[in-house]
């Protein structure tokens, strides 16, 4: 069997992807997606756990968390959408107006 | 009853003030008039009624209502009339009145609402100098007294779009401001030793301390406090240089302030607490050295002015100066005696002056005067009466209250005082004569330059014609063609009209008659008016005592007897003071018009010392006025306003700045940025359960 640590390794560099993605990339279709990898990644980790402690809340929270997921996901775009054809940009440093 | 007398005035006051400015001249101006002769009437019927009561109990009393009560101390809004306050009202009602009615001719060229703010004035100025004269505590007549000030700043900025008179207004409210806050302190110092402020019962316990002689005590020092404040309104050194300047006012209003009102406030004061002096000589010293010193200095001050209201100014202050003696010699039978008869000669002086400007339409320079006799004959006979009542030629009032001012002097054994007292006399006669001899005698003389000029413009615009030649003359003299030349504008020039006439010729009859209730013993009279004004002068309780330290004027019948051939030594000699001062007018002025320029030239510097006012004001404003804007505009305004409160203000704005405009940095708005600070705070706070 394999260990839970090895699940957790995987876990961490999948989020480290993930976040690393939110932040170096410019597109925000691509960011969206990275916030996909790190949303699996804690999916990863949660059932691994759930398995090691021998229950189910793991599982459950998981399916939670890609119900939300999919939710985000639609809005998300959705914006993304909207985005584009006000800017016709998807680059996230473009809409800085929310400052000072 | 006696409430009546204040509150008509005050009533026509609010009329004119809320419906004035809908009201047609005839109907404000007689309003006005109205009420002033029912309080005069209201006066003369109280004064009737007090007559009536025995010599020590002349004093009816009404309490309005309790105005303080704050513990053990209860202040009642209390008028009392006694027999000083019937003689003050009378004059202020009496003389008030005409001068109301001489002003309804006088003001007519005003359009109806400034008119009837005008009386409103007018009517406000009566009403307060009424609750001063007959209020029966110190608060309340520090409401007429601070009342009367008001109104003056009103009155004499009355055409406040021309600024001298706006400046006047504002000068002679602030000057005042000065006394009254030595008033203020006074009374507090009062208060505080002796728990009233009734001036009944201030004298009663002051009567019974013995008087503070040689040590100068709270008594002293709160007496002298009063003083100051009387210099202030009665325009006495060091702070008469307002009332000079006053005379931007209209000319009644001039005649109100000099004769009626305002500054006859100081002199009442000190004989309404008569007592309170008695008890501090050293105070008595201070203002009868004060007031003959300012008599001595107005009065040659008034020898050269140009200005006919001015030299009327300086008459004024200069008789107020001979008041104060007689009230620092304890005269103070004496010195009201003087205020009585000077409100009806002085009024008359003023209006008859107002009546000169009047015809010949704002010109007030007397160079450019004289001849006005044959055109203004009812103003000339009138004007000549004041001049000869106020010189002091005997049978006129002038003469008997002047000559027992000087009488007093002389038997308290002041002599140089006295010599300072007859000098300024001969002063008086010398300049009132001149008037009379510059304005109505001679030849018609003009201004070269303008033909008419505003009324109440200064000695300025006289200063800068003369300009060319080093010293301006006052007898100078256009070429004799100018006269043909206006000879035909001459026949317009028009006499007082009646109300004015009317004013005129009571005030004159009065001048001539008003001595006559005060004649004296030497000359086999009945000091009538010294008799009936004792009682005031003395403790309620103790009429029949001892008379107070200070020689009051009811020293019995046998001491007056014995100095009846000294008084009317002195007499001789002040009648002689007076027509001599005449005779010397009429030389110089009448006769031998270029003496006056010779004499000019010849002491030009004491010459330009006096046109100048002895530099007085020059001095104030170089030692009073131009440290305090400095200090006000350089430290108070640029340094602790502008410095350090709008600073700290300011500062505290400026640093909240400074820190938001930091901190601001921070909100780049880049989503990125937001997310790795919440991911880099994440992984810190994580990071730190995690390490501990």
């Amino acid at each position: 069997m394999i260990p839970l640590g090895h699940y957790l390794i995987v876990s961490a560099i999948l989020f480290a992807i993930g976040a690393a993605g939110v932040f170096l990339r410019r597109n925000l279709i691509t960011i969206l997606l990275s916030i996909e990898i790190m949303l699996n990644a804690v999916n990863l980790s949660f059932v691994a756990f759930g398995r090691q402690l021998g229950s189910f809340d793991g599982q459950i929270i998981t399916f939670f968390v890609i119900a939300v997921a999919a939710a985000e996901a639609a809005v998300g775009l959705a914006i993304v959408i909207g985005l584009y054809r006000h800017r016709e940009s998807l680059n996230p440093d473009a809409f800085t107006l929310l400052k000072w | 009853m006696i409430a009546l007398i204040p509150l008509f005035p005050l009533l026509g006051f609010v009329i004119n003030a809320s419906l004035g400015r809908r009201l047609p001249k005839a109907i404000s101006g007689g309003v006005a008039m109205a009420v002033m002769v029912a309080s005069f009437a209201v006066s003369v019927m109280s004064v009737w009624d007090l007559a009536a009561l025995p010599a020590a109990e002349r004093t009816i009393e009404q309490t309005v209502y309790t105005w303080i009560a704050s513990g053990d101390f209860i202040l009642d809004l209390t008028l009392r009339l006694d027999p000083l306050a019937a003689v003050m009202i009378l004059v202020v009602t009496g003389v008030g009145a005409l001068i109301h009615i001489y002003s309804t001719a006088y003001m007519h060229d005003e359009v109806d609402s400034e008119f009837a703010r005008y009386f409103s004035y007018l009517n406000l100025f009566a009403a307060f100098m009424l609750v001063l004269v007959l209020g029966a505590n110190f608060l309340v007549l520090f409401v007429g007294w601070e009342g009367v000030g008001l109104c003056s700043y009103l009155l004499i900025g009355f055409w406040f779009r021309k600024k001298a008179a706006a400046d006047a207004g504002k000068k002679a409210f602030v000057v005042n401001r000065i006394g009254d806050y030595a008033f203020v302190l006074g009374m507090l110092l009062l208060l505080v030793r002796f728990g009233t402020l009734d001036f009944q019962r201030l004298a009663s316990i002051v009567a019974a301390i013995p008087p503070e002689n040689g040590v100068f005590g709270a008594l002293s020092i709160a007496t002298l406090l009063l003083f100051i404040g009387a210099t202030g309104k009665s325009a006495q050194i060091p702070l008469y240089t307002w009332l000079p300047d006053a005379m931007e006012g209209p000319t009644p209003v001039s005649a109100l302030i000099h004769a009626a009102t305002m500054v006859t406030a100081g002199v009442y004061m000190i004989g309404r607490n008569a007592v309170l002096f008695g008890h501090a000589p050293e105070t008595m010293l201070i203002v009868a050295i004060v007031g003959a010193l300012t008599a001595l200095m107005a009065g040659t001050i008034g020898l050269v002015q140009n200005d006919i209201k001015r030299v009327l100014a300086y008459s004024t202050v200069s008789q107020l100066g001979l008041m104060f003696v007689a009230m620092g010699m304890g005269a103070f039978g004496a010195g009201i005696f003087h205020l009585y008869t000077h409100a009806f000669f002085k009024a008359l002086l003023f209006l008859g002056s107002g009546a000169v400007i009047h015809a010949l339409h704002g010109e007030q320079d007397i160079r450019n005067m004289g001849g006005l006799k044959r055109y203004l004959p009812v103003t000339y006979w009138t004007f000549l009466i004041g001049s000869l009542a106020i010189a002091g030629v005997p049978g006129l009032a002038g003469f008997f209250s002047k000559d027992e001012i000087l009488y007093e002097t002389f038997r308290a054994g002041h002599w140089i005082l006295w010599t300072m007292a007859a000098i300024t006399s001969f002063l008086t006669a010398t300049y009132m004569f001149r008037l009379v001899f510059l304005t109505f005698h001679g030849e018609r003389r003009r201004d070269p330059g303008s033909g008419i000029r505003d009324p109440g413009s200064d000695l300025m615009p006289q200063m800068s014609r003369h300009s060319g030649s080093p010293i301006p003359d006052p007898g100078s003299r256009v070429p004799s063609h100018d006269v043909h030349d206006h000879a035909a504008h001459d026949s317009h020039l028009h006499d007082a009209p009646p109300a004015m006439a009317l004013a005129l010729i009571v005030l004159a009859v009065g001048s001539a008659v008003a001595g006559y209730v005060g004649v004296p013993h030497a000359l086999g009279g009945h000091n009538a008016l010294a008799e009936w004004l004792a009682p005031s002068f003395q403790p309620p309780t103790t009429v029949a005592s001892a008379p107070v330290a200070g020689g009051l004027q009811a020293s019995g019948e046998e001491a007056l007897a014995e100095n009846a051939g000294l008084e009317l030594t002195l007499m001789t000699v002040s009648s002689a003071i007076a027509i001599v001062g005449i005779a010397v007018a009429a030389f110089v002025w009448l006769r031998r018009r270029e003496l006056a320029d010779a004499l000019a030239a010849r002491f030009a510097g004491a010459y330009r010392l006096l046109l100048n006012k002895y530099y007085v004001d020059e001095l104030y404003d170089a030692t009073v006025v131009e440290p305090i804007r400095l200090g006000s505009q350089e430290g108070l305004w640029r340094g602790i306003d502008v410095g350090v409160i709008d600073g700290a203000v300011n500062g505290t704005a400026a640093l909240v700045g400074a820190g938001s405009g930091a901190l601001r940095r921070l909100q780049t708005g880049s989503v990125r940025a937001y997310a790795g600070s919440m991911f880099i705070g994440v992984v810190v706070i994580l990071g730190y359960y995690l390490w501990r």
